[in-house]
């Protein structure tokens, strides 16, 4: 697509032409990317029309920010600038639910929810319990990469999307992938542009393979004495690991830690399946708790606090209870407190609080420092205060870092998209 | 196993061969001291005999000889090598056991074969976080065998695993009859050393979940080799089932067994494999192996796995539902010992072939399963107006389709109706909404098929990738793609290096 565009001005209203003068506006407070004011809003119809816009910003050098729900937007670095934000907001259809094949394929803008509300017409869901999924687009999931409890069971959004539809930043609209769940014809994009934080193009449409809705379920708590202990419940628990669809680890700074576990299965063998695990968890010395808890909004509620940071840890299994340890001495020697929830696969989120932010920061930098020795990895999604903007939200780039860069250039050479906000200052 | 078995090797474009240029005969002695330098006498071939042995993968009617055949010991040679086939701009080959069934090993023209034969450590096994570090060379039979005694497998399981390499295997994203339930091999690679094309080390992914930063490990598997060599790649294993159960039913015809899968699924049954035979198949099993299935038009196999007790009904059920769709026969595998063989006939079926006809061609397409019915019914009026026989043996859980397309090269003109109905199959499942490949890769051999699946912008922006992996455009070039690169890319086309001579490759 060529455009003309020798200023601003020019830029919106060839936007304007583009999607309808009704759906560009200026950009509010409520607006804000992590305290970068952007200029307009713009809310496309079609992938047609994301791309479109994409070309015109490009051609006027105008950054970008993709936006879906807007759950996740402050994660990442804060942008180096923003003009536009581009959101997915009427993007929101189902296109289709091949119930048959178990596929389905959606637009980038519609909710977690309203996908699975769409597909559970045929006992099916997308596998994949992201953080407010009321709120949160296809889009926004697959740019943050954000899986949760169940991917222990079904895998990552990764290993259950099947093929995406992109608009890059020269207004190219690309497919990747397909309708088919098994599929190695080129490369395989749809993981690409999985956890790019919108620093590639914008994913316009995606087609995930699906898994059928549980027949029964039941959760089970459990609490444990000490971190060893919660080591050896979760070895007894994974060598059974074929009874839990999930196994979440919660602990915070003021209390024990708990297991809470999800059980899926034939409302015929769920009881059994209960009883089981149950009585793998006691013998390994776990005690057993009748609240019924919530493991999604656990994860939730880990969020939110303005004193408080929100990191996303990633570390080998066996680590869980070592790290736990880690967590519990920076934190009490530095006067902060702290919530973790996790995956016993080796993911989960850990938030650090208190009225010292200074403080707050040191202990999640010796727990980046921590994690890293052994391959783990620390990435702040919630910052808190100013303190936030002095700290890189990832880790010290890596070797890989010039290859990512050079994907970068080819797919964004101007840097419109997201500038700033990824790995490595991309 | 051989994806086209036993026929004649037939020309294709590749770029003309240019006449050397004055000192090639000098910087050829000079390429091949340095390479000897870094492998040793022993491990560099030369002698045109030798280099025949890699001229071709499993795919045998495409052919180049290479210029050398390395085969260094270890990754800091791996990457001496690149770094000279980089300064020099020589084009290289990755090769693993040579068992790819779409040309992705073949080697290009004035190129060399880096061979990771020789790279075979199984470098650390860490149970506790299921885990296993392995060289490329490693066989995949191998990692399960290593740590099966721990009670964990390595789930793909692609039929030739008794002779593939994980290296291998992480270029094509092997699959296999199980990777239905389990994921290919992309799901179970978490990290990788990769050379890249300009000689530089750099790990992608990490040990751990959700590594920082592009998923470039992601795009690396199934990249059939052009984005650089995996020299050390982390595996991810897996606790084997408590309780497995299989099952194999006899139906009238294809549709009723198609039906019989389209029902399990759409009753939230997640069968670990779900295989389906024809008549034919079936036949040419029989004689080759003895599985002693029943005599019937189509036969399923479908293996439940899981906690026993839930696996007691979903047997149940499965074997309710082939009923109402019409299996006559239904047998449950009594133990281990009958499961290998109802297994046996299913992974001998390609090589089977051998035995009810001279000269065959195995196509890898895929489907939306519920296409599959009149995918069958169409290839058979295709088979029919081609005066030819189709076998089909797929993976029916997830739509790949292995149809084998019969013929004898001694019978005049059936060798090319046999590859145009081969291609009208691919055809059919480009029109289907399917893929060209599900697991054997494009390689050399479904490059043009690309331009039918995808859109040119599509294609150019698979390009942008590629180009920011290797900008000189040296790593298995040629493959993959109907172009080499995309216009307006900084480097040019890929032309052949001058110490291309003519006695050294050879163009069939």
């Amino acid at each position: 697509m060529m455009v003309d565009i020798s200023n601003s001005r020019d830029c919106r209203s060839t936007i304007e032409r583009l999607v309808g003068q009704a759906h560009v506006r200026d950009a509010a407070a409520k607006d804000l990317v992590e305290g970068v004011q952007p200029r307009w809003v713009v809310e496309a119809g079609s992938a047609a029309e994301v791309a479109g816009v994409l070309a015109v910003a490009d051609a006027g050098a105008l950054r970008v920010i993709p936006r879906g729900g807007g759950t996740k937007l402050g994660w990442g670095n804060p942008p180096r600038a923003a003009d536009i934000i581009l959101s997915t907001k009427r993007l929101d259809r189902v296109l289709e639910h091949a119930f048959g094949d178990m596929t389905a394929s959606v637009q980038a803008g519609c909710t977690v929810a309203a996908f699975n509300r769409h597909l559970s017409a045929h006992d099916q869901r997308l596998a994949i319990d992201p953080l407010w999924p009321a709120n949160a687009t296809i889009g926004g999931i697959l740019a943050t990469n954000d899986s949760g409890a169940l991917r222990a069971n079904f895998g990552a959004l990764r290993d259950q999307l099947i093929g995406v539809t992109v608009a890059l930043a020269d207004g190219t609209i690309a497919k990747s992938g397909g309708k088919v769940v098994k599929n190695v014809a080129g490369f395989d994009l749809p993981k690409l542009f999985t956890g790019s934080f919108g620093t590639l193009g914008v994913i316009v449409e995606a087609t995930f393979r699906l898994y059928a809705c549980p027949k029964a379920t039941r959760v089970a708590r459990f609490t444990v004495q000490n971190d060893d202990q919660l080591g050896r419940v979760l070895t007894a628990l994974n060598a059974r690991s074929s009874l839990t669809a999930s196994v979440q680890i919660e602990a915070s700074s003021d209390g024990v830690a708990a297991i809470v576990l999800g059980i899926e299965g034939l409302a015929d063998a769920i009881e059994g399946k209960l009883r089981e695990i149950v009585r793998a968890a006691l013998d390994a010395h776990a005690t057993r708790e009748d609240r019924r808890i919530d493991s999604e909004a656990s994860a939730e509620r880990l969020f939110g606090a303005g004193d408080t940071c929100v990191c996303k840890v990633s570390l080998s299994p066996t680590q869980w209870p070592g790290f736990l340890t880690a967590v519990r001495d920076v934190a009490t020697s530095a006067a902060v407190r702290w919530k973790v929830v996790g995956q016993a696969m080796g993911v989960g989120l850990l938030s650090l609080g208190g009225s010292d932010l200074e403080r707050v920061y040191d202990s999640l930098l010796l727990l980046r420092a921590y994690l890293e020795k052994s391959q783990g990895s620390l990435v702040v999604l919630q910052g808190a205060g100013d303190v936030a903007r002095r700290i890189d939200a990832w880790p010290q780039a890596h070797a890989a870092l010039p290859l990512m860069r050079r994907v970068k250039a080819q797919f964004d050479p101007k840097t419109i998209l997201s500038p700033g906000r990824f790995i490595g200052g991309i | 196993m051989t994806g086209m078995q036993n026929r004649c090797i037939v020309a294709f474009d590749m770029p003309p061969i240019n006449h050397p240029p004055p000192d090639t005969i000098g910087a050829s002695a000079k390429l091949h001291q340095e390479l000897r330098a870094i492998v040793g006498e022993s491990n560099l071939l030369l002698a045109p005999e030798e280099l025949r042995t890699y001229e071709c993968d499993g795919l045998t009617n495409f052919r180049v000889v290479p210029v050398a055949v390395v085969l260094p010991s270890d990754a800091e040679q791996v990457q001496r090598i690149v770094r000279v086939c980089h300064r020099d701009h020589i084009p290289f080959v990755a090769r693993g056991s040579g068992t790819g069934l779409s040309g992705g090993a073949m080697p290009v023209q004035g190129g060399i074969v880096i061979s990771l034969a020789r790279l075979t450590r199984i470098v650390e096994i860490d149970i506790p976080n299921e885990r296993v570090v392995v060289e490329p060379g490693v066989i995949n039979a191998h990692v399960t065998q290593r740590v099966a005694p721990y009670g964990y497998f390595y789930a793909p399981d692609p039929s030739s695993q008794s002779v593939c390499s994980i290296g291998g295997n992480v270029a094509e994203n092997s699959g296999g009859a199980h990777c239905l339930k389990y994921g290919f091999t992309t799901t179970h690679v978490l990290a990788m050393d990769v050379i890249l094309p300009d000689g530089e080390r750099v790990t992608l992914g990490a040990s751990t979940c959700d590594a920082p930063g592009y998923d470039l490990r992601g795009v690396f598997v199934g990249s059939e080799g052009t984005l650089g060599i995996a020299v050390k790649i982390t595996l991810r294993i897996m606790r084997r089932p408590e309780c497995v159960q299989t099952l194999l039913a006899a139906f009238h015809s294809t549709d009723d067994a198609g039906e019989a899968v389209g029902r399990i699924i759409a009753a939230g049954i997640l069968p670990a494999a779900a295989e389906m035979m024809d008549r034919l198949s079936i036949l040419a099993a029989e004689a080759a192996v003895h599985a002693c299935y029943p005599d019937c038009e189509a036969l399923l196999l479908i293996e439940l796995d899981g906690v026993a007790d839930e696996v007691a009904l979903l047997v149940d059920q499965v074997e309710q539902i082939c009923a109402e769709t019409g299996a006559w026969e239904l047998r449950l595998a009594r133990d281990d010992s009958q499961r290998q063989v109802f297994w046996k006939g299913r992974k001998a079926a390609f090589a089977a072939m051998g035995r009810i006809s001279p000269n065959y061609i195995v196509q890898d397409g895929v489907i939306p399963r519920t296409a599959l019915p009149q995918t069958l019914r169409e290839i058979r009026r295709l088979g029919a107006a081609a005066g030819l026989r189709v076998a089909n043996v797929f993976h029916a859980g997830d739509g790949n389709l292995h149809p084998l397309v019969l013929y004898d090269r001694a019978v005049p003109g059936q060798e090319q109706a046999a590859e145009i109905l081969s291609a009208d199959i691919l055809r059919l499942c480009i029109r289907a909404g399917g893929s060209i490949t599900g697991e054997h890769g494009v390689g050399f051999e479904k490059r043009e098929f690309m331009s039918e699946m995808y859109a040119e912008p599509d294609l150019q922006t698979m390009q942008r990738v590629r180009v920011a992996f290797d900008p000189a455009g040296i790593c298995n070039p040629l493959k993959i793609f109907p172009r080499p690169r995309l216009c307006g890319e900084k480097p040019g086309p890929y032309a052949p290096h001058p110490l291309v001579t003519a006695g050294l490759a050879e163009l069939f």
